[in-house]
C-alpha cells in the first residue's frame, strides 16, 4: 500500500468546460501524440489496422445523450482523463509505491520502473481513467504533462498540458486549484463548477463547468410576448409597406 | 515519503520545422517536431492566422497519416483486369511514357477527349493551368459535388462566401446563426470562433436536422426538417419586412434594392435593370429626383421611387422584394409544417434576430471614404452573423436556400459591418469580376481561356455550335446553367454513356470516384470496368493520382504515386483558395520536412514532368526543355501577370523585396520557410469593415494585385443573369433552351430567392429523410484509415430518431434494410434522441472495401462500415414523358446528396453489411499487428 502525501504545496488540474466542448476529440489524439512520444513507455496500438484495434489512450471524449423533462434532447460531450484526486483511491490501493501524488503540485503519476501491472490501481479508480498499456504492461495514466508544464526547453507559453495548448474551442483550462485566486478558480467559482461524482470522496482536483441552459427562447408566455414588440408589424396590408417606406425614408 | 526525481526538462526535439497541414481542407500551421530526422510530434503553429496554435484530432492525428502503410510507393501499372487491384510497379520513365502514348494522339487530334478532374485538390490554379495548356475543356475540382451551391450563391449575391470567402466578426458579433453545418466547413476557426463568443456570453443558434457538434453546444437547437432551410429563412425575411426591420439606409447605399428594372411584361428586357449607355445601373436620386448612375458621387439611391420612361415603368428592386416576400404565402403559419418548425419559434428567432440587430447596434469609431466620396465618421456594427455550408448547399433547392440566406444578412445589413460577416481577401469580388467560362477548343493548341467561371446570361454557356454540350460534365447549359465548379459527379456517368461524347482518357486526382465520392457506387464500378463489343473498356484509359491506396486506385490503369503533405512542395495561394483572414491577406506554403523513402513524387512536379515531355506551352521554355524542374520551381518562378505569382510574400521590387506586386524572388520559398511557412499582410485600420465599398480598401487592394483597379459594386438581391435566362425560356434573344427544359428554367431561375419542394418524383413509400456528415475527427480528411482517427469512428451505425425506432420495433444494434427508388442496403441501426424525428444518419466515408487502405479484410469499416451512396442515383427516376434529370441542383448541378429519402424495414442481422463487394488486392499488402511508435531514444 502506498500513502498519500498530507499536503501538497499546489493542486494543478484541468477545468473543462461542458458548455463550449464540442466533442471533436483535438485534445485526445494531441494527448496521444505528446504522451507516445515523452513520459515513459510509447502509447502502444493493439490491430490498429485490423478488426478490433484497441490502443491506449490517455484521455477520452465520451457522449452522452440528455434528454430533459421539458424539451429537446441534447448532445452532451464528456471528456474524460486522471482528475488528480486529493484522496486518490489509485495510490494508496498501489503494492509498489509505483502510484504516487507528488508533493509539490498534486500530480498523480505511475513511476513506471516499479510498476509491475497489476491493474488494481484501476479497478480502485472510480472514473476508469487509467489504461493498462497492453505492450509494455505499465499502468499508463494522464501526466498532466509533467514533462511540458516545467519544460524549460519549451517557450513559456508552451508550458502547459498538450491537451490545453490544442483544443480549438478553449474548452480546456490549466492551473492551481488549491489557490483562490488563480483563473481557474474563478472560473470555478463564476460558471458553478463542480466534481465529478463528489460521493465517491475522492476530492478530485479537476472540476467541470456545466452546460449552461438550452433552447431558452420562449415560444409562448411573457417571455415571447417580450420579443413580440420586435416584430410588430409596420404594415397590415402588402401595399401599405410603400406608405410607410416612404415616411421611413425621409427619416434617414 | 520517497518521491522519485523525474526530469522535468526533456528534450522536445532537435528542431521544429513549421509547414501546413493537409489532413483536411482547413490549412493550420503545424509545427512538427524533428527527432533524428524523423516525425516525432505535430501540433498548432501559434503564429499562424488560421489556428493560432491550436491544432484538431486529425493534425495531431498527422504523423499516424504521414506513416500510413497504405502509403504507395511506387507508379504502378494495371496487369489484371480493372478493379482487380492487380498491378505491377514501374519507373516513372515508363509512367510518362505510357501517360504521353495516351495523352499526345489526344491532344494532337481533339483535346476534348482528355477528362481531367482533381478532388481535394488545392492547386486548382495550378492544375487548371495545366490542363488549359493542354487544350481541353474538361476540367473541374471537386466544387460540384461539395458545395457549389454555397460559393456560387454568396458570390453571385453578394461577391463571396462563407469559409474561405469571409467568416463572422467573431470579435463583436452577439448573435451567431449556423445553418447546416455539421462538424466541419471549416474546421478549427469555426470551434475557436464559437468558443469566443460563447466565452462572453453571445447566443449560438444551431439549425440542424441532427444535434452534435456545433448544434450540440449551440444554446438553441432547431431541429428543422431537411431541404426547407430556404423556406424558413424567407419566412424570418417576411416577419423582419412587415416589422420594419431592416436596414433601409445599408439597402439604398450598398445594395441593388433602388436598381430600376424594367416593368413591361412584353419587352425583351423585362425585369433586366435599367441602365446607362455604360451599362451602368441607374436610381433615383433621392437628392434630385433624377435618373442617376448608381455611383455618381453624392448620389441618395431612393428605394421607392419608380421612373417612367418611353411607355415603360421602371420600378425598383425593392418593390418586387415587397410584393414577393410580404405575401402570406412565406407568413410562420404557412411555412411552420413543413419546416418542422412551430410558428411562434420562427418569431421568437426572428424577433431575436431583429433585437440584437437593432437594439444592439454599435458604432465604431473608424472613419472612412465610400465610393461615392462620402465621408462617415463612424461604422455601424449590427452584432448578428450567419454561417452555413454544405447542410443547405447539397439540395436540389440548395442555391436559392444560400442565396436566401445572403438576402437576410443584406436586409439586416450585417455583411461587411462589424459584428456581422467580413470578408477575406481576395474577397469581396463580384461576378462580374471573375472570368467566365471558355470552352474554345483547337487541336495541338491551349484552351482559350479558363475552364469555370461565372455565366451572365444564355450567350455565355457552354455550347457547341450545334447546341449540344460543350463540356463533358454538361456544366454551364440549359441543365445548370450556373454550374461554377463544374460536375465532377456527372464524369464517369458521361464519359461511359458517351453523352454529350466520348472520351479517351480520364485523369484524376485525390477523387475516390469508385467509392464514396460517387453517387450510385456500384454503378460506378461497373462503367469504369464496363467493356465494348471489342472488349476494350468503354472508358479507355484511366490515369489516377494518390498517395494511399484508396478504393479509385484499383479501377485505374495508370498510377502516378503522390507524396504525403509532409514531403511536398504546395502554394496555398491567393490565385486560389487561400488562407486569408477578413483583416489580413494571408497565403502559405507547404515543404518536404521530410524527404520521401519510396519512389514517389508530389503530383504537381510529375505535372510539371508530364506537361514538358507533351510539350504543353507554359511548360517548356523556348528550346523545348522543360520550364519547371518541379513544383517549388513552379511556384518560385511562375507569374500569372506582370508581377503576380502563386506566392505574395517576399517579391523582388525595385528597392528590395515586397509584399503582393514584385518581381519573382529565388529565395522566396526559404522566406516563407523562415518565417514559419506562411506570409501575412494586414489590412490597414479604417480600411477592414465595409470593404466592397470603402475607398481606402479597394485602393489597398489594388496595391496588393487583387485587383488592377478599384472595382466597387452593389450587393445582387436580385441576380439579373438569372432573369436573363428565364428571358430566353420565354422565348427572348437567339439562344434558346430545349422545350422541355422552358418550364423548369421559368420556375427555378426566380431572380429573387425563393423555396420549392424538393421531394423527388417516383419516391411514394419513401418517406424517411437520410443523411449523412463526417466526424469532426475525420472531416475533409484524406484517410479514415488512420490508425488513431479509426479507433474514435470505426463504426458506422445508422442513427434512427426515437420515434423511427419504436416505429419499426427496432432496438440498439438490430440491422435494418434500408430502399431508396434506387437501391437497398442492410445496415446496423442505432438510436439517436437530439435528432429530428423523420431523418435517418450516419458518418459519412466510414465504409470502407475490402482490401483498400491497407485494412485488414475483417476491419469492422470493410463488414459493418456501409455508405449512403449506395441509394443516391445520379439521374433521378423518370419523369412522366420519360426523361431522367440529374439529380442535382438545376441552377448549379450541385449534386443533391441530402434530397435522399429512405424507407426502413427491420430485417434480421446477415452476417456482414449489404451489399457485399469482394475484396480487392491491396497494392501495398496490410498495415502492422501493432503499434509502438516512438521516434526519439
Amino acid at each position: 500500500m502506498t500513502t498519500l502525501p498530507t499536503h501538497t504545496d499546489k493542486k494543478l488540474g484541468l477545468v473543462i468546460d461542458l458548455d463550449t466542448c464540442v466533442g471533436c476529440h483535438a485534445c485526445v489524439i494531441s494527448c496521444k501524440g505528446w504522451n507516445t512520444e515523452n513520459y515513459g513507455a510509447p502509447l502502444s496500438d493493439q490491430d490498429p489496422y485490423g478488426a478490433d484495434p484497441s490502443g491506449t489512450f490517455l484521455n477520452r471524449v465520451h457522449s452522452y445523450e440528455v434528454q430533459p423533462p421539458q424539451g429537446e434532447a441534447q448532445l452532451i460531450h464528456f471528456p474524460k482523463s486522471c482528475l488528480h484526486c486529493e484522496d486518490a483511491p489509485c495510490v494508496t490501493v498501489c503494492p509498489t509505491g509505483a502510484s504516487y501524488k507528488r508533493v509539490e503540485d498534486g500530480i498523480v503519476l505511475v513511476n513506471e520502473s516499479d510498476c509491475i501491472g497489476c491493474g488494481l490501481c484501476a479497478w480502485a479508480c472510480p472514473y476508469g481513467a487509467r489504461e493498462m498499456d497492453q505492450e509494455e504492461k505499465v499502468m499508463k495514466k494522464c501526466t498532466l504533462c509533467v514533462d511540458r508544464i516545467y519544460n524549460e526547453n519549451l517557450p513559456e507559453i508552451d508550458r502547459e498540458p498538450s491537451c490545453v495548448r490544442t483544443c480549438p474551442a478553449g474548452a480546456r483550462h490549466f492551473g492551481d486549484l488549491g489557490d483562490p485566486d488563480s483563473a481557474v478558480s474563478q472560473l470555478v467559482q463564476e460558471r458553478g463548477g463542480v466534481d465529478l461524482m463528489p460521493e465517491q470522496g475522492t476530492k478530485p482536483v479537476n472540476k467541470y463547468l456545466p452546460p449552461r441552459p438550452k433552447d431558452t427562447l420562449p415560444e409562448a408566455g411573457p417571455e415571447f410576448d417580450v420579443l413580440a414588440p420586435f416584430l410588430e408589424p409596420v404594415i397590415n396590408e402588402p401595399k401599405g409597406f410603400l406608405g410607410w417606406l416612404d415616411k421611413a425614408l425621409e427619416k434617414i | 515519503m520517497n518521491q522519485p526525481k523525474i526530469d522535468l526538462s526533456p528534450m522536445v526535439s532537435d528542431e521544429i520545422r513549421k509547414t501546413t497541414c493537409y489532413m483536411c481542407a482547413c490549412r493550420c500551421g503545424i509545427n512538427v517536431h524533428m527527432k533524428d530526422g524523423k516525425v516525432a510530434y505535430i501540433e498548432g503553429n501559434r503564429d499562424h492566422p488560421v489556428n493560432k496554435g491550436v491544432l484538431c484530432a486529425k493534425g495531431s492525428a498527422g504523423i499516424m497519416q504521414h506513416n500510413a502503410p497504405s502509403r504507395l510507393t511506387a507508379p504502378l501499372k494495371r496487369v489484371g483486369p480493372r478493379g482487380s487491384g492487380e498491378f505491377e510497379e514501374i519507373s516513372w520513365d515508363e509512367a510518362y511514357q505510357i501517360a504521353a502514348d495516351w495523352l499526345e494522339p489526344i491532344r494532337r487530334d481533339n483535346p476534348e477527349k482528355l477528362a481531367f478532374f482533381t478532388g481535394r485538390d488545392q492547386s486548382q490554379s495550378f492544375t487548371s493551368l495545366w490542363a488549359q495548356a493542354f487544350g481541353t475543356p474538361n476540367y473541374a475540382a471537386h466544387g460540384g459535388f461539395c458545395s457549389v451551391n454555397m460559393a456560387a450563391a454568396g458570390i453571385y449575391t453578394m461577391g463571396g462566401a462563407f469559409w474561405e470567402f469571409g467568416q463572422p466578426d467573431w470579435d463583436h458579433t452577439k448573435l451567431f446563426m449556423l445553418f447546416g453545418v455539421a462538424e466541419d466547413h471549416d474546421s478549427n476557426p469555426i470551434k475557436m470562433g464559437i468558443g469566443k463568443i460563447k466565452g462572453r456570453g453571445a447566443r449560438v443558434i444551431g439549425v440542424n436536422p441532427i444535434r452534435t457538434g456545433y448544434n450540440a453546444v449551440a444554446d438553441d437547437w432547431v431541429g428543422i426538417t431537411p431541404g426547407t432551410d430556404g423556406l424558413f429563412i424567407l419566412s424570418m425575411i417576411h416577419c423582419l419586412m412587415k416589422a420594419g426591420k431592416i436596414d433601409l439606409n445599408y439597402l439604398a447605399q450598398y445594395t441593388d434594392a433602388p436598381v430600376l428594372l424594367n416593368n413591361d411584361e412584353k419587352s425583351p428586357e423585362y425585369g433586366l435593370y435599367l441602365r446607362d449607355e455604360d451599362g451602368k445601373q441607374l436610381v433615383i436620386d433621392r437628392v434630385t429626383g433624377k435618373l442617376t448612375a448608381f455611383d455618381k458621387p453624392g448620389v441618395k439611391p431612393d428605394l421607392s421611387a419608380t421612373h417612367r420612361a418611353k411607355g415603360v415603368t421602371h420600378s425598383p428592386v425593392f418593390h418586387k422584394m415587397a410584393e414577393m416576400y410580404l405575401s402570406d404565402e412565406y407568413a410562420p403559419e404557412a411555412v411552420a409544417e413543413r419546416c418542422g418548425i412551430s410558428a411562434n419559434r420562427i418569431r421568437s428567432i426572428a424577433a431575436e434576430i431583429a433585437r440584437v440587430a437593432f437594439d444592439e447596434a454599435f458604432e465604431l469609431d473608424h472613419e472612412w471614404t465610400d465610393f461615392r466620396g462620402e465621408k462617415h465618421k463612424t461604422m455601424t456594427g449590427r452584432p448578428v452573423s450567419f454561417h452555413a455550408m454544405r447542410g443547405i448547399s447539397a439540395h436540389a433547392n440548395g442555391f436559392q436556400t444560400c442565396r436566401a440566406l445572403h438576402t437576410l444578412q443584406i436586409i439586416l445589413g450585417t455583411v461587411e459591418v462589424p459584428g456581422g460577416f467580413r470578408f477575406k481577401p481576395p474577397y469581396p469580388k463580384p461576378a462580374t469580376a471573375h472570368p467566365k467560362p471558355h470552352t474554345g477548343v483547337t487541336p495541338g493548341a491551349p484552351l482559350n481561356g479558363p475552364h469555370l467561371g461565372f455565366v451572365h446570361g444564355p450567350d455565355d454557356l457552354a455550347l457547341k455550335d450545334d447546341g449540344t454540350p460543350a463540356r463533358i460534365d454538361k456544366a454551364f447549359t440549359w441543365e445548370n446553367p450556373m454550374s461554377s465548379h463544374g460536375l465532377m459527379h456527372m464524369v464517369i456517368s458521361n464519359a461511359h454513356a458517351g453523352d454529350p461524347y466520348k472520351i479517351d482518357t480520364l485523369f484524376m486526382y485525390m477523387a475516390n470516384m469508385s467509392w464514396n465520392s460517387s453517387m450510385n457506387t456500384g454503378g460506378v464500378m461497373e462503367m469504369l470496368t464496363d467493356k465494348d463489343e471489342d472488349d476494350n473498356y468503354v472508358i479507355p484509359h484511366i490515369i489516377y493520382s494518390d498517395a494511399y491506396s484508396s478504393e479509385m486506385v484499383a479501377y485505374s490503369d495508370l498510377i502516378l504515386p503522390d507524396t504525403t503533405y509532409l514531403e511536398r512542395h504546395d502554394c496555398i495561394s491567393l490565385l486560389d483558395r487561400p488562407i486569408c483572414e477578413a483583416d489580413a491577406a494571408a497565403d502559405a506554403i507547404r515543404w518536404p520536412v521530410v524527404e520521401p523513402d519510396r519512389n514517389v513524387k508530389g503530383f504537381q512536379s510529375a505535372l510539371c514532368d508530364l506537361g514538358a515531355k507533351l510539350g504543353l506551352p507554359g511548360f517548356v521554355n523556348d528550346d523545348g526543355s522543360q520550364k519547371y524542374a518541379d513544383y517549388a520551381d513552379y511556384i518560385t518562378n511562375h507569374e500569372r501577370r506582370p508581377g503576380i505569382g502563386p506566392l505574395a510574400g517576399w517579391r523582388m521590387g525595385e528597392k528590395g523585396l515586397q509584399s503582393g506586386r514584385g518581381g519573382v524572388n529565388e529565395g522566396q520559398i526559404d522566406s516563407y520557410i523562415a518565417n514559419g511557412g506562411f506570409f501575412v499582410e494586414h489590412i490597414p485600420d479604417g480600411a477592414n469593415y465595409y470593404k466592397p465599398w470603402n475607398l481606402a480598401y479597394q485602393d489597398w487592394a489594388v496595391g496588393m494585385g487583387l485587383y488592377d483597379s478599384p472595382q466597387p459594386y452593389l450587393f445582387s438581391l436580385y441576380v439579373e443573369p438569372m432573369r436573363k435566362f428565364q428571358l430566353a425560356a420565354e422565348g427572348h434573344g437567339e439562344r434558346q433552351p430545349p422545350d422541355h427544359l422552358r418550364q423548369r428554367i421559368k420556375d427555378a431561375m426566380s431572380p429573387l430567392p425563393i423555396w420549392y419542394e424538393t421531394d423527388q418524383e417516383g419516391n411514394e413509400g419513401y418517406t424517411v429523410n437520410a443523411l449523412t456528415q463526417r466526424p469532426m475527427a475525420m472531416y475533409h480528411s484524406w484517410g479514415s484509415q488512420n490508425a488513431w482517427l479509426r479507433q474514435l469512428h470505426g463504426r458506422n451505425p445508422l442513427y434512427l430518431p426515437t420515434k423511427l425506432m419504436r416505429e419499426h420495433d427496432l432496438s440498439d444494434g438490430d440491422w435494418a434494410r434500408v430502399s431508396s427508388p434506387h437501391g437497398e442496403i442492410t445496415v446496423p441501426v442505432m438510436e439517436m434522441a437530439a435528432l429530428n424525428e423523420n431523418t435517418v444518419w450516419t458518418w459519412n466515408a466510414i465504409g470502407k472495401r475490402k482490401g483498400a487502405w491497407a485494412l485488414d479484410i475483417d476491419a469492422p469499416e470493410a463488414t459493418e462500415g456501409f455508405l449512403l451512396n449506395h441509394l443516391i442515383h445520379e439521374l433521378l427516376p423518370p419523369k412522366a414523358d420519360g426523361m431522367r434529370w440529374a439529380n442535382s441542383d438545376p441552377i448549379t448541378g450541385q449534386a443533391a446528396w441530402f434530397d435522399l429519402k429512405v424507407r426502413i424495414d427491420k430485417t434480421e442481422a446477415p452476417k456482414e453489411s449489404r451489399p457485399e463487394y469482394p475484396p480487392i488486392k491491396s497494392p501495398v499488402g496490410q498495415g502492422p499487428d501493432k503499434l509502438v511508435w516512438k521516434v526519439g531514444k
